[in-house]
């Protein structure tokens, strides 16, 4: 009797893992980000995104570019694609048409999808490609040591603004809204539930969506600004962040070290580039046309 | 991973796998109820990790969990746990 | 497997290079085609937008080449055929993405309708200058096919060739057209389906779990292949990688993967042998030439022979793997190689580097622009035959 109860207590111990362990490649953790650094915890949220989503994970592909972010691919347990430097965004619109069955999401950073790979989300973006980008945005190049990236804001210093960056940033936000998309939000990464629910519910949206994620570098961007530590910084966004959902995205640039406008700021309803292209070759072609990657209705 | 079930002085408890933590602070931070500090000792790579100072504190609300850049901690409420183990249980005598 | 009725257009047809181009990748089963225009290739992405609808597939114009070679990519791991077509300056963009197929053993027909270099150069004439570009030009050690028609019948059957090996060994295979090949009208035979063999994807039998993306054994060097969304959870990297797929960044990774990315090509150059021999039996001279040249070579060489020159016509179908053998068993027999091509020197280093200076190689370049004329490669055979 006592046997079969201990037995009964190992069971229960062995289930008390943590809940995000199965959404990762455990054989591949502890991962390469540094301590303190703030990807982790976004992608501990877009864990938790997905088990609430109820996705069918084995429908879900994750594809990355080049980066500190970059490698987030490489640690979730999906089909998982690590693509070269940019190229997230048009590998994935190859994924996505090629089985619009999956559910597609680009998780990469600020330097990969705004600057060498900016065009692609602007193009994604505007044809309403049916994909979830999520940008960890930590305002530098970490993986090459800390270079200025398109979102660096005026002043702090980089390796490559060695005087301070005098470069005007990109609002990201504005971008989305202004080239289409159809659900956009920020975060930072001490806003943890609301960013898990901002990721379930973009999961759960169609067409282009766009969630910027604000984390710290602690290593380059905060060490080389004398902003402390990761956890200073993620200080810095509790205290400095204002919730405004439905925010106008023009007003929303960011500052160094100023004022973060956090929230919900876009979320409507674009026919995606499949269902457009359904929907016009029926129109032109009529019985001709088979509707593409659409399941014929009860399977 | 053990349960420390012998001492429930707090609605819920957290599990820490020390040897992931990269000692980075945000679940002492940023913990609702201060109940976790560094412990002491290292793990094997060097970094002090969290440890339950203040059990009676502890709510079990896993926020230190949502917020682990590392996936090293974890907080579960007492009463989610016994119902995890009353059902592993009655599988059991099935 | 045969092929997918549905993509043959079976019956003669007079159309160009470029059309045929694009019905073979149709017939071969390329339901995907990720695009962007440049001359002399766009007539093959143009006729795949207007006829896909009516096949089954999707058509897609990117916003660049970079775009459009990567987004084939992320088709292939969906579990399409895939296509991409371009010339010489997307080329060179799409550098990155050659060294990301042939790292990640995307299997995937890369078509070049090659025109004259280097930059904007000459873009409605021809050349044949990307030939050392395709074989050296991303990055790293790696291994391609490359098959060269010399009319659109060959642009048809040739596409479903390179289509064909690429799925036999899970790399980047060209089809190195070039502007006259691409623009020259002809008679196109499409055969019935049933007449048209098609090579599957090498799919895994084995489960998740049990499954690694990247396992090989020593006698065959091509891993199983798996899509997206069946449930294998794998991984895809560019990064040196171990069996499983995952980053493996060290000496004994590299050491492994790299040698079996070039020797699951470089074992099989016996099998890869696709030439067109006429005469070299007892030839004093061969002429090796490839492509639209060989058209003009065929004219050379047939009036150095009403000349009574021994003269051999050597055509590669198969430019990569150059067949380095076969040209040293030539070697042996005659006294010298002729090798015109629309570029400056570029195959005929790799027939000096095969007779390793047993025998003459003249070089007959031309800048491209238009082709040679006959006598130009007439001179060199009387002069190589001296």
């Amino acid at each position: 009797m006592s046997e079969s109860l201990d037995l009964r207590l190992a069971l229960a111990e062995t289930e008390l893992e943590n809940p995000v362990l199965p959404y990762l490649r455990q054989d591949r953790i502890p991962h390469i980000w540094c301590p303190g650094c703030g990807i982790g915890t976004s992608v501990n949220c877009f864990c938790r995104a997905l088990t609430d989503s109820g996705l069918d994970l084995n429908k879900v592909a994750i594809v990355s570019g080049i980066g500190c972010t970059g490698r987030t691919a490489g640690y979730l347990n999906l089909d998982s694609f690590h693509t070269t430097h940019g190229r997230a965004i048009p590998f994935a619109t190859g994924l996505k048409l090629g089985n619009p069955e999956l559910n597609v999401v680009v998780y990469s950073g600020d330097g990969d999808l705004f600057a060498i790979g900016g065009n692609h989300f602007f193009h994604a973006a505007r044809r309403n490609m049916d994909i979830l980008v999520i940008c960890v945005n930590n305002f530098t190049y970490g993986m090459t040591g800390g270079q200025v990236a398109p979102t660096t804001p005026v002043g702090p210093t980089q390796t490559t603004m060695p005087l301070g960056n005098f470069e005007s940033p990109f609002n990201l936000p504005f971008i989305a809204d202004a080239c289409g998309a159809t659900y956009v939000s920020r975060w930072t990464v001490y806003h943890v539930r609301q960013l898990a629910k901002a990721m379930k519910e973009a999961l759960g949206k169609k067409g282009f969506r766009f969630i910027e994620v604000m984390s710290p570098c602690p290593t380059l961007y905060s060490r080389r600004n004398r902003l402390g530590d990761g956890v200073d910084q993620v200080k810095y966004y509790k205290e400095s962040s204002v919730i405004k959902n439905g925010a106008d995205t023009k007003d929303i640039g960011l500052g160094f070290q100023g004022e973060i406008v956090v929230g919900k700021f876009v979320d409507r309803e674009r026919p995606t580039w499949l269902e457009s292209m359904n929907d016009h070759f029926s129109h032109v072609l009529g019985d001709q046309f088979t509707p593409y990657g659409v399941k014929p209705e009860g399977e | 991973m053990t349960v420390e079930d012998t001492a429930r002085k707090g609605k819920g408890t957290v599990f820490v796998r020390m040897e992931v933590c990269k000692g980075c602070s945000y679940c002492i931070d940023f913990c609702p109820t201060h109940a976790l500090d560094f412990s002491k000792e290292f793990n094997q790579k060097g970094y002090h990790f969290p440890e339950l100072n203040r059990p009676e504190d502890c709510t079990g609300c896993d926020l230190c969990g949502l917020f682990c850049p590392d996936f090293a901690i974890f907080g579960a409420r007492w009463k989610d746990l016994d119902e995890k183990r009353q059902q592993a249980a009655s599988q059991v005598k099935l | 497997m045969k092929a997918d009725p549905k993509g043959v257009l079976s019956g003669v047809h007079f159309i160009d290079g470029d059309h045929a181009a694009c019905e073979g990748a149709l017939a071969a089963g390329c339901r995907f085609v990720a695009g962007y225009p440049i001359t002399p290739s766009t007539e093959i992405v143009e006729r795949f937008a207007a006829r896909i609808p009516k096949v089954g597939g999707v058509f897609i114009q990117m916003e660049d080449e970079l775009a459009a070679s990567i987004a084939i990519q992320g088709g292939v791991w969906a579990g399409h055929k895939v296509m991409n077509v371009t010339s010489g300056p997307g080329l060179s963009l799409m550098m990155e993405h050659l060294g990301y197929a042939a790292m990640t053993e995307t299997p995937c027909v890369w078509v070049d309708v090659q025109r004259g270099g280097p930059s904007t150069g000459l873009p409605t004439l021809p050349a044949q200058a990307d030939m050392m570009q395709i074989k050296w030009g991303s990055h790293g050690d790696y291994e391609i096919i490359a098959l060269s028609p010399n009319s659109p019948q060959e642009c048809f059957d040739l596409m479903i060739k390179a289509f064909n090996l690429s799925e036999e060994y899970r790399c980047p295979v060209f089809l190195m057209m070039d502007e006259v090949v691409g623009h020259m009208t002809e008679r196109v035979n499409i055969p019935p389906a049933d007449q048209i063999e098609i090579t599957d994807r090498k799919w895994t039998t084995k489960k998740p779990g049990e499954y690694k993306a990247y396992a090989t054994t020593s006698e065959d060097l091509v891993p199983e292949m798996v899509k997206a969304g069946d449930g294998y959870r794998i991984h895809v990297t560019g990064l040196t990688h171990d069996e499983r797929g995952y980053p493996a960044m060290d000496v004994p990774n590299q050491a492994k993967l790299i040698p079996r990315l070039l020797n699951k090509i470089r074992n099989n150059t016996e099998q890869l042998l696709d030439v067109r021999m006429d005469g070299c039996d007892d030839a004093d001279v061969i002429v090796m030439s490839f492509g639209i040249t060989s058209r003009v070579a065929t004219a050379a060489i047939e009036a150095a022979r009403a000349k009574g020159l021994k003269v051999g016509n050597l055509r590669l179908i198969i430019c990569w793997p150059f067949p380095v053998k076969l040209i040293q068993q030539l070697a042996e027999k005659v006294k010298a190689f002729v090798v015109p091509e629309l570029n400056m020197g570029q195959m005929v280093l790799e027939v000096r580097k095969a007779v390793e200076g047993k025998v003459k190689v003249i070089s007959v370049p031309h800048p491209g622009g238009t082709v040679h004329e006959p006598e130009t490669i007439l001179e060199q055979i009387i002069e190589a035959a001296r």
